[in-house]
């Protein structure tokens, strides 16, 4: 594939150093097209968030090479390529909710003209507009999340990494903030990789589920979900959503008795 | 308005009540003025010594300012550079932490020595020294206490470290050095007194209370203990506004609407 925004190849993740060495991740390959919306899921502790820190360059492969836009994951986060979004906002409480999207301009010192009319833009995609000149402390908890998304997409990074970001929600504002997500994911094109646990916000959201095992973290399949989009209330009841869930649950469980080897098969 | 005189009034009087007591018990014990004065004679003291009050009070208060003005920026200059650098960390830190150890105020003398036992600069020092660790310490907690997580968001933004520092450390830090600030308020007040015990000229808090007392003038003595107490109260309130200005949106002055 030559339109692979990431290309991760035979990465190995190991923790610690002598007889506390963990092994987190192992043997992982991963291709991410352009504009798609990648998950990844699976139980805790099976390196899911490491693998996404790993293509953030927030922390080096014991092995194996990460590649994002033909560049290595370093050069690419030196050249402002990622968006990145956490389970916790991590807004600044200094700053307002228009000075914490224009934290990452700021930083960047682009555009400096077009600075708060871009974070004002932004704030209108996750619907926000009006709350400008809040303090984070003042909003919600999906509210804040919000903000944090427009944040990561302010600069218009060419990769939105998303940690579990409505791990912390209610299931309702997290399906409301999921439909949202898609407009935005729609609106803007923007590759995504998203960390969840959750599999039916996992086969909701993606264009790929990437289903992973636990100690070592290995990737067992990449299931495409090719549900129609775009998607919305009406998905979440389709015979088809309900088929995929069905099919990432059992690939979860069965783990143990699936080699590496036999995930293509297995998923055709 | 109501509401507000309905907030203070239990407060109110309870002091006008220990006032009370306090006249009505030295005069029913026929308590002897040096061991305790009434409140009557005190205030009869302050209104006669007013101008002179309002001298000394003033004085004091420039020492105290002006210790904790030069031990804060000392501080400051400190904590940032052992923030910013590990080296200066491993060069500054030990001797930061000695020096705590040490009772400042045993230097009073040496200070007098050094700067002039009339110069005002001489309390200034002590204040200095005093209010240097609290205010150095609290600043340092704060530009190195930093979530984590909005570190790693710095780093994906490539921030260089001296944006990190700027945009996360430093407003991190403000409600810890105010904190310090307010801390520091009372401690400048306490230093400065307790130096000018040990020496100084005539028109200050310390030297006026050793002076009144030694000629039995208790009542005189006591109303400078109210001036000492109301200039340190007001320094602290002063303080505790600027906090309000500088960072309104610290969780300590967040108006929360309940009434």
């Amino acid at each position: 594939m030559t339109d692979s925004v990431v290309r991760v190849r035979g990465v190995d993740k190991v923790f610690g150093i002598g007889a506390d060495k963990t092994p987190a991740l192992q043997s992982i390959d991963l291709e991410i097209p352009k504009g798609a919306f990648v998950s990844l899921i699976g139980p805790s502790g099976c390196g899911k968030s490491t693998l996404l820190r790993l293509i953030g360059d927030l922390t080096q492969p014991s092995a194996g090479t990460i590649e994002v836009n033909g560049k290595t994951a370093h050069r690419a986060r030196v050249d402002r390529d990622y968006g990145m979004v956490f389970q916790a906002p991590v807004l600044f409480d200094w700053r307002t909710v228009q000075g914490n999207v224009e934290l990452p301009l700021e930083v960047s010192a682009k555009d400096r003209a077009g600075r708060a009319d871009r974070a004002r833009a932004m704030l209108a995609l996750v619907e926000l507009s009006g709350f400008e000149r809040r303090y984070p402390w003042q909003l919600s908890g999906g509210m804040q999340q919000r903000v944090a998304i427009a944040r990561a997409l302010s600069f218009e990074p060419a990769i939105l990494l998303m940690d579990e970001p409505f791990g912390a929600l209610d299931e309702m504002t997290r399906e409301r903030l999921n439909l949202e997500l898609l407009r935005i994911w729609k609106q803007t094109g923007t590759t995504t990789v998203f960390v969840t646990h959750s599999i039916p916000e996992a086969v909701f959201l993606s264009t790929h589920v990437a289903v992973m095992s636990a100690r070592p973290g290995r990737i067992l399949e990449v299931i495409p979900v090719d549900l129609p989009q775009p998607r919305n209330d009406l998905t979440r009841e389709d015979e088809r959503y309900f088929g995929f869930i069905k099919r990432v649950r059992e690939r979860l469980r069965g783990r143990d008795v699936v080699r590496p080897g036999a995930a293509e098969v297995a998923a055709s | 308005m109501t509401k507000r005189i309905g907030r203070y009034l239990p407060a109110a009087l309870v002091f006008v009540g220990v006032l009370g007591l306090w006249e009505l018990a030295v005069r029913a014990f026929g308590i002897q003025q040096f061991l305790l004065p009434p409140p009557s004679s005190i205030a009869a003291a302050f209104v006669e010594h007013f101008d002179e009050l309002m001298t000394v009070g003033r004085n004091t208060l420039v020492e105290a300012v002006g210790g904790l003005v030069i031990g804060g920026v000392a501080a400051l200059v400190v904590a940032f550079a052992i923030a910013r650098w590990a080296s200066a960390s491993r060069a500054l830190l030990p001797f930061a932490i000695a020096a705590n150890s040490v009772p400042i105020i045993a230097f009073a003398p040496i200070m007098n020595n050094w700067f002039g036992i009339l110069n005002p600069l001489s309390k200034m020092m002590v204040v200095a020294v005093l209010v240097f660790f609290p205010i150095m310490i609290n600043t340092l907690r704060g530009l190195t206490l930093v979530d984590q997580a909005s570190l790693e968001l710095m780093r994906s933004y490539a921030a260089s470290e001296r944006a990190i520092f700027a945009k996360v450390r430093v407003p991190n830090a403000l409600p810890y050095i105010f904190t310090a600030l307010k801390v520091s308020a009372t401690l400048s007040l306490i230093g400065a007194i307790v130096a000018e015990y040990f020496g100084g000229a005539r028109s200050v808090l310390g030297q006026f209370i050793i002076t009144e007392a030694a000629f039995f003038r208790f009542a005189n003595a006591w109303a400078a203990i109210v001036v000492a107490s109301a200039v340190s109260i007001a320094f602290f309130l002063i303080i505790l506004a600027i906090e309000r200005v500088a960072i309104p949106w610290h969780a300590s002055a967040r108006i929360v609407d309940s009434s």
